[in-house]
């Protein structure tokens, strides 16, 4: 690890103030993903600004019938909320589908949002890799492929935004709350959060530099019967290979997004559009213009698989 | 595949056997290009150690586990994997079980910490412990200061009402059953296979009744 030096910010407007004018700084929330990455050198700060102490680690309710998430809350503490599990049972139930008690201890709702891809390519620095070190070429592509993205891809990059917090925060439309270092805030709609690789895919959010993340708000309740279904390689511990976050209402109508197959959580109108008429009539518009590789060309049949049984779930508790 | 050279062959070989890990949990890079000079920086912080307040000047880079092991010489907190994959360093701060190898020693200041050594000593076991040696639950024992905290961590959890991925009704409380502690007890690799031994032991603890149990 490279050294570097610390500093516990008081406020969001300081802890945003302190991240600009610290060339290299990072914000550390849980630690859970950039400490990781710090082991490997794949990311180096110089100056870590930890956020813990910025009391954003409550749950409450908005003027609009929604909830405000501080960004400091933890995924145990969120998905166990009384009201998340009532009203948003999706969210509580990506979140409880991923990493381990321990982990969700310490990983944060903002920490989550932002956690890097888990392309091998990227964590192998002897590898090229476009993300890690913009320029190098891509080591996935041509490569070893089987976990990567089939959708929503680039010529540059083709890894997929592995969490799955935010695939249920997709299909709930949620918006990111954040304050830069002059104190100005902004909402960001989820759809727009995570981007798309481009030509540039070490550029991963719509956050500005030193741009703190405050909090995550959802709309009122939508209702219906909330699922999570994630498919990955072994029943626990482990990233997806497809998951399905879908809200099902009683006449079949509902939403749909799905993760581990594209660079930012994927949702489709067409798709929600669609719900109602089975599964293969909701993937298609999912996967129109799907790219996949030799090695994760099974994904496509994963995923219209995933959406039929989370739909039977859907019914099943509804 | 027809045109692909040898090559090209061989490093999607070794890479597949490479990423198939890295996807359930990604592995240590081998070797780093030498690291420029920069200058340690150096911090004090306070920890409430199993109990006993421990006032230390550390390096800002090092974690909650080497903090424990190298400077407080409590070596029952184990390293594994040292990226947060294995569970080895289980230890609670807080009152919560984390992965101490993920955590810096400096992001404490105050925290109460306890370790396996703080949970209990070999004249005076926690529960938990006890049970871990009724049952068999370790081969080698390397793993198991860290299954131990966490399975402790479990109950209470599960006590609390904290859903998991196996809970069927999310607005119910959640129930000491054999699944629920296996999916909860997945942060913690055995690598004897210990793993129905650890689950006999925390049911004990609990005292449930679980089906093939021998309590
Ligand atoms: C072994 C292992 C298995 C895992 N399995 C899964 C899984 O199955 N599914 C899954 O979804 N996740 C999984 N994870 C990832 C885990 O969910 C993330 O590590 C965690 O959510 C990151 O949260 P954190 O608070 O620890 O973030 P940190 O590591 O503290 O920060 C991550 C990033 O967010 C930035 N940041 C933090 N807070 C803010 C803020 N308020 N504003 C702006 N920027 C901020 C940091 O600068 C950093 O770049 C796994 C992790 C591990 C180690
Ligand atoms: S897919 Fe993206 S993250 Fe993976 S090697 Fe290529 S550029 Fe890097």
């Amino acid at each position: 690890m490279k050294p570097f030096t610390y500093e516990r910010a008081k406020t969001p407007a300081a802890a945003a103030a302190a991240a600009m004018r610290t060339p290299g700084a990072k914000f550390i929330a849980g630690g859970t993903n950039l400490l990781d990455l710090m082991k490997l050198e794949i990311e180096a700060p110089r100056h870590l600004v930890d956020v813990n102490a910025l009391k954003l680690d409550k749950i409450e309710a908005t003027p609009g019938g929604g909830v405000r998430i501080g960004a400091l809350v933890s995924n145990t503490d969120l998905a166990s909320n009384t009201r998340i599990r009532r009203d948003y049972g999706v969210l509580s139930r990506a979140i409880v589908a991923g990493a381990s008690g321990q982990l969700r201890n310490k990983a944060t709702t903002a920490g989550n949002l932002l956690q890097r891809t888990r392309c091998p390519y990227f964590y192998d620095t002897n590898q090229p890799c476009n993300k890690r070190q913009p320029g190098s070429g891509c080591g996935a592509i041509g490569g070893y492929s089987r976990q990567l993205a089939v959708i929503g891809t680039s010529t540059k990059c083709i890894a997929t935004y592995p969490g799955d917090m935010a695939v249920a925060m997709r299909v709930l439309d949620a918006q990111v709350e954040t304050v830069n270092a002059a104190g100005t805030v902004r909402a960001i709609p989820i759809a727009e959060f995570h981007r798309s690789p481009g030509d540039t895919p070490h550029i991963e959010t719509a956050l500005a530099p030193g741009e703190l993340i405050t909090s995550v708000t959802l709309p009122a309740p939508i209702g219906g019967s909330h699922v999570y279904y994630k498919v990955r390689d072994r029943a626990s511990y482990a990233f997806a290979l497809v998951s399905v976050a879908a809200v099902v209402q009683r006449d079949g109508s509902g939403r749909v997004a799905i993760g581990g197959i594209a660079p930012r959580p994927w949702r489709v109108a067409g798709a929600d559009a669609a719900m109602g008429q089975g599964a293969k009539a909701v993937a298609q518009p999912l996967l129109a213009g799907a790219k996949p590789t030799e090695d994760n060309a099974f994904k496509l049949a994963l995923v219209e698989r995933t959406i039929g049984a989370a739909i039977a779930q859907a019914r099943e508790t509804a | 595949m027809a045109n692909v050279t040898e090559m090209e062959i061989s490093r999607r070989g070794v890479m597949a056997v490479g990423a198939a890990s890295a996807m359930l949990a990604p592995l240590p890079a081998g070797a780093q290009v030498p690291a420029p000079k920069a200058v340690p920086v150096t911090m004090k912080v306070s920890l409430e150690v199993n109990g006993t307040r421990r006032d230390l000047e550390v390096d800002t880079r090092t974690t909650l586990l080497d903090v424990l092991r190298e400077n407080l010489h409590l070596t029952g907190t184990k390293k594994g994997c040292d990226h947060g994959q294995c569970g080895a360093c289980t230890v609670m701060a807080g009152g919560k079980r984390i992965n101490s190898c993920l955590s810096l020693a400096v992001m404490h200041q105050g925290d109460e910490i306890v370790t396996i050594e703080g949970l209990g000593t070999p004249e005076k076991l926690h529960p938990m412990q006890a049970a871990f040696i009724k049952h068999d639950g370790y081969q080698c024992g390397y793993c198991t200061p860290g299954q131990i905290c966490s399975a402790v961590a479990v109950l209470a959890e599960i006590k609390a009402g904290i859903p998991s991925h196996v809970t069927a009704e999310l607005t119910a409380r959640p129930m000491v059953t054999g699944a629920e502690m296996r999916e909860r007890m997945s942060g913690n690799i055995c690598r004897c296979g210990a793993y129905s031994n650890i689950v006999d032991a925390m049911a004990d603890v609990a005292g449930a009744d679980i089906a093939g149990v021998k309590a």
